[in-house]
């Protein structure tokens, strides 16, 4: 028996909250948090319901048919549970921060009411049935989106609001076009393991390459893949909560989950093989690797590095996607995971330099870990993760990314990731250095007090502590129970059979 | 038991006559005959829901003497839109015309506009339709002159004289009809209608006469001008309504009465000047210094979308697809109206506001309206076609219908027009992020913002995922 | 059916589409209010004519009362039309004159 309301109440649970929070008055400062962290701990609980539930073998499904094939779905399976909780875990700790970064400035209903839209439509994404309802939370993450980049209102903000939206929509629009044909060839695309192409007739196998770049160009501009990047950079005028929810949670993410719904469960990972569209998508992941890692290298802004490493480590999602077997499959699918957590903690470190201290650039970060070391500790954990250095998350993925491009015969691959991950360390080494051994300079560029014991605001400091802690554990308990790479590894069993 | 068809089309016109006779109670009498007006449309789309049509005869008098109604799905559909449409314009005018002198001339030209209106949807004969077609038209151009400046004067003079033009070549058709088949009944016409030199004369020219007064490129050219300089209350019905009406009537006639005579190199012409007018109405909207000319052009391009199903239609493989693009013509059409009211009736607030309508000074003035702003967002949203409107699946429907028929060069104009929307509604909506802060409360005048906004919220959320309802009242 | 009456009926019909394409012409290419307005309005008696002469029935016989019905409507209409239509136009020239 499905159960038809949770899926659909775990959107809502920050959807509701998200429309109350616009039509509060600026001043109700401790109605809007209530509102917010309501939502935040609401869904995570509704999320947990959900996991007990999955891993007892309840179905959930919510639909609405609203005309023959063309049908909303809801549903859980085993990717999405591992999307949503991420997603819902996250997010909970982002709107914390969020509420301590934005304490005295203005529009912070407008700001709140779209940060929990953005949230409620990346739970949409992860949990739809069917590539229609994703395309439908696929769109409202992009409009959602525009008004937190554009939130500070200058002509940067502006700017880059305009490109991000530019980029995205028409992605949007390509990947419709896609889905559209798609379907008029085949019927509705609800996702299922295995995919739904392998029993189509052969003669329609040159369309479907056709669709799949399209459906791979519309996917891969959120997910950053080059050369549909540009969006990227220039989205990091943001606050600095909305640059770790665009590149941790929501858009870059739901850009790779969409890549990994296409190749395993529209096309099917070994009718993708049989196309040859694997060694595409494999060829424009490792170009994305490289270059983000290599323009990362020359970037002296703190954020403008974070969001080229972005570009860079996402795509081992990709990659792992276009390497056929399941050890590929499970480094690329656990790496949605991890990437998150360290991405995450590396921007709200980020966002304390800048808040506490003023400082944006890398090369203001001297001696910050004196200053600040439990942030620059955090940021210590993420960015030796993102290099990969045991045990923090980092390292599992690449371990497994190496051992499924061994096993599947690519060692491309592992060349690929060698490189990437000298490049990693040769663009946060330096950063650790200065902050950890180089002499801190007389003053800061804008020294801001708060009124505690401890080095910042607790909210701005306990989100990074927290999510840093949860990168380390999830390397180092990576082989427990209901750990990432353990539910990672019962999707791939599921995607490759027995 | 009242005749729920006969009260549709009596409440406005009650309406029209108190106001008239009591214009110091205009609002209070407006706001009551506008909710039995829409009380007793839904009414009649629940009827139809229910049980497939309803008919009646007015005063007893039977047809051809009398005046018949009838309200299929399909009027039924309209007739529920468009009357949500009039009340949050009915809501909204009784605080936008509160203090000016306009509002003794804006209440019974209005009710008379929807009066027209409900009564064009109902008519079941070719002649009423013109009396109705004539009727909307001439309310309509008075009600577009209210603001009095120069500019809307001689803009809806044009408009007056083009539609006057347009239902001649209308009623001549008709006249062509009625020569060779005797009747003005539109299942009788449809009934005994065969191909020949006279039905394809008609077609055309009452085709070609309603295709003038829905602005299909390229006879849009008097509507930007019309709809940018009425009062925002007024624009919004001439934009979401008043050309919805003549678009109607080219499908329903299309459809109902020349299905026979309606060959598929006649729906791609019409297809043609659709695809034209989504690509030229998109981009003039695109380049427009004005917000309310922005909305305007952008109702051309919306117009030509509702053409473009034309040729598909013809090149439906089956029942099945017919019906489907037949919903996805109608979701269409109502997020549009919904949509465009909501967009022009927050445009007015921020024409007040600042004075000025021109989008490179907008400013702070959208800023300082949180409500209409968001209000333009999401009817702009809607107008785009971004999900879950119903514009999105009815362009989903339209894609699907493209490349399964093989008339894929639609795909890419509908791709394109999207994205100059697109263009269009964001280039408006960036103006609404400045540094300014917002005012403290997120509504100041709640009747006029949040007339907008539901309306808003109905297109952006009502009208898509209420799609299989509208099916069923469509009987498909 | 009675040949005189098919040529009366002919004549005047004929003579209505003339006069519905002369006055469309002239709206096309006049510029003037006045001329625009008299123009619909020669298009318009060419439509009545049409339907007055589809109306008729020989000199003996009561004229069909249908298309009577539409023509006294239809002449309403345009009445009030050009009404408005000159209301507009005085509107205009009172706006020039303050001008």
């Amino acid at each position: 028996m499905a159960d038809p309301y949770l899926p659909l109440a775990i959107v809502l649970s920050s959807a509701l909250p998200g429309a109350l929070i616009f039509f509060l008055d600026e001043e109700f400062h401790r109605l809007r948090t209530a509102l917010n962290l309501f939502g935040a701990i609401f869904k995570l609980i509704l999320v947990g319901w959900m996991i007990w539930g999955v891993f007892h073998g309840h179905v959930y499904l919510s639909h609405l048919e609203l005309l023959p094939g063309l049908e909303l779905i809801l549903s859980a399976d085993a990717l999405s549970v591992l999307f949503v909780t991420l997603s819902t875990v996250l997010w909970l700790v982002t709107t914390i921060y969020a509420i301590g970064y934005l304490e005295h400035s203005p529009n912070r209903s407008r700001f709140f009411g779209f940060f929990s839209l953005c949230v409620s439509a990346t739970v949409g994404i992860a949990l739809s049935g069917n590539l229609l309802t994703f395309i439908v939370f696929y769109e409202i993450l992009t409009l959602a989106t525009y008004p937190l980049v554009a939130h500070r209102g200058t002509p940067e903000a502006d700017r880059g609001a305009r490109i991000y939206l530019a980029y995205t929509m028409t992605g949007g629009v390509v990947l419709l076009t896609g889905a559209v044909w798609l379907q008029t060839l085949i019927g509705p695309l609800n996702f299922t393991q295995g995919g739904l192409l392998s029993t189509a007739p052969e003669s329609l196998h040159p369309q479907f390459i056709w669709i799949f770049f399209l459906l791979l160009a519309g996917l891969g501009v959120k997910a950053a893949l080059v050369p549909l990047h540009g969006w990227l950079p220039q989205a990091m005028v943001a606050p600095a909560p909305v640059s770790a929810l665009l590149h941790a949670v929501a858009v870059v993410k739901a850009g790779a989950f969409g890549i990994v719904r296409l190749v395993y469960d529209l096309y099917g990972v070994e009718f993708a093989y049989g196309l040859g569209l694997l060694d595409v998508l494999g060829a424009f992941a490792a170009a994305t690797i490289l270059y983000g890692s290599l323009k990362a290298l020359s970037q002296d802004s703190l954020k403008k590095r974070l969001a080229y490493s972005t570009v860079s480590q996402v795509s081992y999602i990709a990659l792992g996607a276009s390497i056929l077997g399941p050890i590929a499959t499970i480094g690329g699918l656990v790496h949605l995971v991890h990437q998150g957590l360290m991405k995450i903690t590396l921007f709200f470190c980020a966002g304390n330099y800048a808040e506490t201290l003023g400082i944006h650039q890398v090369s203001e970060m001297n001696g910050v870990g004196r200053r600040l070391p439990w942030t620059t500790l955090a940021l210590t954990v993420g960015a030796l993760g993102m290099i990969g250095v045991p045990p923090v998350a980092g390292f599992v993925t690449k371990w497994y990314l190496g051992l499924g491009a061994a096993d599947a015969g690519a060692y491309w691959a592992i060349l690929l990731l060698i490189a990437s991950s000298l490049l990693n360390a040769a663009y946060f080494l330096p950063i650790l250095y200065r902050a950890w051994f180089r002499p801190p300079p007389p003053s800061w560029p804008e020294e801001h007090r708060f009124p505690t014991r401890l080095e910042t605001d607790p909210a701005l400091l306990w989100p990074p502590l927290i999510t840093a802690v949860l990168s380390l554990g999830a390397g180092l308990f990576a082989a427990a129970p209901f750990s990432p790479l353990e539910w990672v590894r019962l999707i791939a069993a599921r995607e490759y059979g027995p | 038991m009242l005749d729920p068809l006969a009260l549709a089309v009596a409440w406005p016109l009650l309406g029209a006559l108190s106001i008239t006779l009591l214009p110091r109670w205009a609002a209070h009498l407006g706001i009551l005959a506008a909710v039995g007006a829409t009380l007793s449309a839904l009414g009649v789309a629940f009827a139809v829901m229910d049980s497939g049509s309803l008919t009646s005869e007015l005063g007893g008098w039977k047809i051809p003497l009398g005046i018949g109604l009838r309200a299929d799905g399909l009027a039924a559909a309209f007739l529920a839109m468009v009357n949500l449409v009039a009340l949050g314009v009915s809501i909204h005018a009784s605080v936008y015309f509160a203090d000016s002198k306009a509002r003794h001339h804006f209440w019974p030209l209005w009710f008379l506009l929807w009066t027209a209106l409900n009564a064009l949807w109902l008519a079941r004969d070719l002649f009423n339709l013109y009396v109705t077609l004539e009727l909307m038209g001439l309310s309509a151009a008075a009600l577009g002159a209210l603001s009095g400046t120069r500019e809307s004067i001689s803009a809806n003079l044009r408009y007056l004289l083009l539609g006057l033009a347009g239902s001649m070549t209308y009623l001549l058709g008709v006249a062509l009809l009625y020569v060779a088949y005797g009747s003005l009944d539109l299942v009788q016409v449809a009934r005994s209608l065969a191909p020949g030199p006279s039905s394809a004369a008609a077609c055309a020219l009452m085709i070609g006469g309603l295709s003038l007064k829905a602005a299909l490129f390229p006879l849009h050219f008097w509507l930007p001008p019309a709809h940018a300089s009425a009062p925002a209350p007024v624009s919004a019905a001439l934009s979401a309504l008043v050309v919805k009406a003549a678009i109607y009537l080219v499908l329903r006639l299309w459809l109902d009465l020349f299905a026979g005579i309606a060959n598929a190199s006649a729906a791609m012409l019409l297809g043609l000047l659709g695809g034209s007018a989504v690509l030229w109405g998109s981009w003039q909207a695109l380049r427009a210094e004005r917000l309310k000319l922005l909305a305007a052009y952008s109702t051309v391009a919306q117009i030509g979308y509702l053409a473009m199903f034309l040729p598909l239609i013809a090149a439906a493989a089956d029942e099945r697809g017919r019906a489907s693009l037949l919903v996805a013509w109608v979701l269409l059409a109502l997020t549009h109206g919904l949509a465009k009211a909501s967009f022009f009736l927050a445009t007015g607030l921020v024409q007040k506001t600042t004075g000025h309508d021109r989008i490179a000074e907008l400013g702070g003035a959208a800023q300082s309206l949180p409500a209409a702003t968001f209000a333009l967002g999401l009817a702009g949203a809607a107008l785009i076609g971004l999900p879950p409107s119903g514009t999105f699946f009815a362009k989903w429907i339209l894609i699907q219908a493209a490349i399964a028929s093989g008339q894929w060069w639609w795909v890419p104009v509908i791709m394109l027009g999207t994205l100059l929307a697109l263009g269009y509604v964001f280039r408006l909506l960036a103006r609404a992020f400045t540094r300014e802060p917002t005012p403290p409360h997120f509504v100041t005048s709640a009747r006029a913002e949040l007339s907008a906004l539901l309306l808003a919220v109905l297109a952006m959320l009502g009208v898509g995922l209420a799609a299989r309802p509208i099916a069923n009242l469509l009987g498909v | 059916m009675n040949p005189e009456i098919l040529i009366t009926q002919m004549l005047y019909g004929c003579i209505g589409l003339a006069l519905f394409l002369l006055g469309i012409g002239s709206f096309i290419l006049h510029e003037g209010l006045w001329r625009r307005l008299i123009a619909l309005n020669v298009v318009g008696s060419g439509v009545f004519h049409v339907l007055v002469a589809v109306a008729y029935r020989g000199l003996e016989q009561t004229p069909d009362p249908i298309p009577h019905a539409l023509v006294l409507t239809g002449i309403v209409v345009a009445v009030s039309a050009t009404a408005l239509a000159l209301a507009f136009g005085r509107h205009l020239e009172d706006q020039n004159d303050h001008a």
